[in-house]
């Protein structure tokens, strides 16, 4: 009897520590989530009160053109940003030796990280613009007239890409730093008494033993990817000054278009159903990642 | 167990203290004796000082109600407003203009005038932009006209005579034209999509066309002379005499011109603080009436301000608002900032800076034409930059994309 007391005590002590963040989690994420499910079928006035309006928004949803566009948006721009990964690993590598100044190269890799957003896009702006840029003004010294890179719709796209693995390297870099020095020393040592170099050892120990940490690091990139917005929100701007932008068709995407609707034209209902869309995207797409897992994960 | 209790009880406890003083916060604004604080949201930047100034003028008078001026940059004002006033907090007093206001007029965010007061002091097109199913909201705070701004250093390089009064359409080409320099980077003019009240809405007007029906029901996008309205600008980037589309979003009209890439700015008459503390256009600008085309034309709008329906304070709310369209805080925004709408005082606007022909705004107020505006402003204003866009870019013909954007536009005044 007094043991059963005990376990119960137990249990009750366990939630009791998990609480206050069962409690946020539950406040913070769950319960919007579920608001904004309800929310996605309802049409709301300009200044709030909803009324139902069944599946009016998924209905116009799929004849809106916009978000069409914006779904191919995203969708490139998280599949052009996967290169990030390759990017990572090959500069781990190279990080992952006794050299000099290896912690200083460790911290530029990772300044972007912890630089806020909104300053990282404000720099690139400049650093982009067509007239007085710094890049344009690099390739005029090479003789090359560089386009206007934010605002023509055939380099838009590509721009973001190169801030995104630009402002996501160091964080990819560290974990597949932390990944590779958890290999055993002695797999290593093993290999090259068996005579392997170090790009073969590279291959054959290294690569197969990071797979669960690229496949850690390909989730969180997907899903982080298909949410962006805010590097949008300051390169092109939101509502009239975004769209007077002959390149904004390029470079909307699937939150940003969401943010349009919510909070410029006032239809958080139909926004609602926007990114619900968006939710099950990333779900399918986390499900199918961890199916494929099993044929490419090797966990040591 | 009792353990668990007892430490589940503290929790709760812990909890309900938190919260309750954060429930304190609300409504502790020291109403206990007598004194009130009223937020009072601005977006102007140039401004600010001025409503400072007018802030504490008012406070002298009424002691016991301060002002918090609360500015909010224009890029994001009406997002953080329409947020507030969904969530019952907006601000006590706000500025508030014609494209947005009836949508908060009709869905009950403001409050009408609690007495009435004698609009006749205030211009009249502003009066009728704030009037909403016969009641007045607010009072006029400002009122502004467009004019031509000349960088007259780059006019003396190519000799290329000031623009003057009935100035034309031809005349304006031309001097686009003489003063567009591919070699020192200099353009005549730029044609930007950014503010068409400062752009498309003029040339609209001076071609005889109009936005929108006078009963708010039709487009007038797809009338020739509207189309005409815009190609006046198309044709300009086509002639390179004004950048291109990408190079205006990538450095807006205003930096060019403050940088002395173009040479003429189009521009309303709240430029005159941004042009006179830059330090490169201050003795270098003058202004000149927009140039006729089928007519002579300009938009006028203003500002007016007007109190939040959900104010707690209305009465001392209503009295700021009373003293902001009074004569004497006209007198003080005379003298820092834009015209004033009262009657009367815009003299002291005009001769605050003598060396420019301040007094064409003040002329242009005889031609203007109202501000176009519907229930739902919003909506088609950005049907109007998704299809011109396309005309701008020159990836669609003017009135192609004009006749797509009325329909466009038609569908959306239906809803209203």
């Amino acid at each position: 009897m007094t043991r059963r007391r005990d376990r119960i005590t137990e249990a009750l002590w366990a939630y009791a520590f998990i609480a206050p963040i069962a409690l946020g989690l539950g406040v913070f994420y769950l319960w919007p989530v579920l608001q904004t499910a309800y929310f996605s079928f309802t049409e709301w006035g300009a200044f709030g009160g909803h009324e139902w309006s069944g599946a009016d928004n998924y209905v116009r949803l799929i004849h809106d053109s916009e978000v069409g566009r914006a779904l191919v948006n995203t969708i490139s721009y998280t599949v052009l940003g996967l290169v990030s990964i390759p990017l990572a690993v090959v500069f781990a590598a190279l990080l992952n030796r006794k050299m000099r100044g290896a912690g200083v190269y460790r911290t530029l890799f990772f300044l972007p990280v912890v630089t806020m957003p909104v300053a990282v896009a404000m720099v690139w702006r400049w650093l982009y613009n067509g007239d007085y840029g710094l890049i344009n003004y690099l390739l005029s010294l090479a003789g090359i007239d560089g386009p206007n890179w934010i605002a023509d719709p055939a380099t838009a796209l590509y721009a973001l890409v190169v801030i995104g693995i630009w402002s996501s390297l160091g964080y990819n870099l560290i974990i597949f730093l932390a990944g590779m020095q958890a290999i055993p020393a002695e797999y290593y040592e093993a290999a090259a008494l068996d005579g392997a170099g170090p790009v073969r050892q590279f291959f054959r120990i290294t690569l197969p033993l990071l797979s669960p940490t690229a496949f850690f690091v390909s989730v969180i990139s997907v899903i982080g990817s298909l949410q962006l917005f805010d590097l949008v929100f300051v390169i092109a701007g939101s509502g009239a000054s975004a769209r007077a932008n002959p390149a904004y068709p390029r470079l909307q995407t699937v939150v940003a278009l969401f943010y349009d609707r919510a909070f410029v034209t006032n239809e958080r209902g139909y926004a609602a159903a926007i990114v619900m869309v968006l939710l099950l995207i990333i779900a399918a797409l986390t499900l199918v990642q961890f199916r494929l897992q099993r044929r490419w994960v090797h966990y040591a | 167990m009792r353990t668990f209790m007892r430490v589940g009880a503290a929790l709760l406890a812990a909890g309900l203290a938190l919260s309750g003083c954060s429930g304190g916060d609300g409504d502790d604004d020291g109403e206990a004796d007598g004194n009130v604080t009223l937020t009072y949201a601005v977006w102007d930047q140039n401004q600010k000082a001025a409503m400072q100034e007018l802030a504490a003028d008012f406070t002298r008078t009424h002691p016991t109600t301060t002002i918090d001026v609360q500015l909010t940059p224009w890029e994001g004002y009406w997002t953080k407003l329409k947020a507030a006033a969904t969530g019952g907090a907006a601000p006590d007093v706000f500025w508030m203009n014609g494209p947005n206001f009836q949508l908060y007029a009709a869905n009950g965010v403001i409050a009408p005038n609690a007495e009435q007061a004698d609009m006749s002091v205030y211009p009249k097109p502003l009066v009728d932009l704030y009037t909403y199913e016969g009641k007045n909201f607010g009072l006029p705070k400002d009122m502004d006209t467009v004019g031509v701004w000349f960088n007259k250093k780059l006019f003396d390089a190519k000799k290329v005579p000031y623009p003057k009064d009935g100035w034309t359409w031809a005349d304006f080409q031309d001097a686009a034209a003489e003063l567009t320099d591919a070699k020192t980077g200099v353009f005549g003019v730029g044609a930007p999509l950014s503010s068409f009240q400062e752009y498309q809405y003029d040339t609209i007007a001076q071609a005889g066309g109009f936005v929108i029906s006078p009963d708010g029901k039709k487009s007038g996008y797809d009338d020739p002379k509207t189309i005409a309205g815009l190609k006046f600008w198309t044709d300009l980037i086509a002639n390179k005499h004004s950048p291109d589309l990408k190079t205006m979003t990538d450095t807006v009209p205003l930096q060019l011109f403050e940088a002395g890439k173009l040479a003429m700015y189009w521009g309303g008459s709240w430029n005159v603080g941004e042009f006179t503390g830059n330090d490169y256009t201050k003795d270098k600008v003058d202004v000149a009436p927009l140039p006729k085309g089928e007519k002579q034309a300009t938009i006028i709008h203003g500002v007016a301000n007007v109190v939040g329906a959900k104010s707690e304070h209305p009465k001392q709310a209503w009295e700021f608002v009373k003293y902001l369209g009074s004569k004497p805080a006209a007198d003080i925004l005379g003298k820092k900032g834009p015209i004033p709408a009262y009657e009367g005082t815009q003299s002291d606007w005009v001769k605050a800076h003598p060396d420019l022909n301040l007094q064409t705004f003040l002329d242009a107020v005889d031609y203007a034409v109202p501000y176009p505006v519907s229930k739902n402003t919003a909506a088609w204003n950005e049907a109007e930059l998704t299809h011109l866009t396309k005309a701008w870019s020159g990836e669609q013909p003017v009135d192609r994309a004009a006749t797509d954007l009325a329909k466009t536009m038609n569908d959306l005044l239906a809803k209203e």
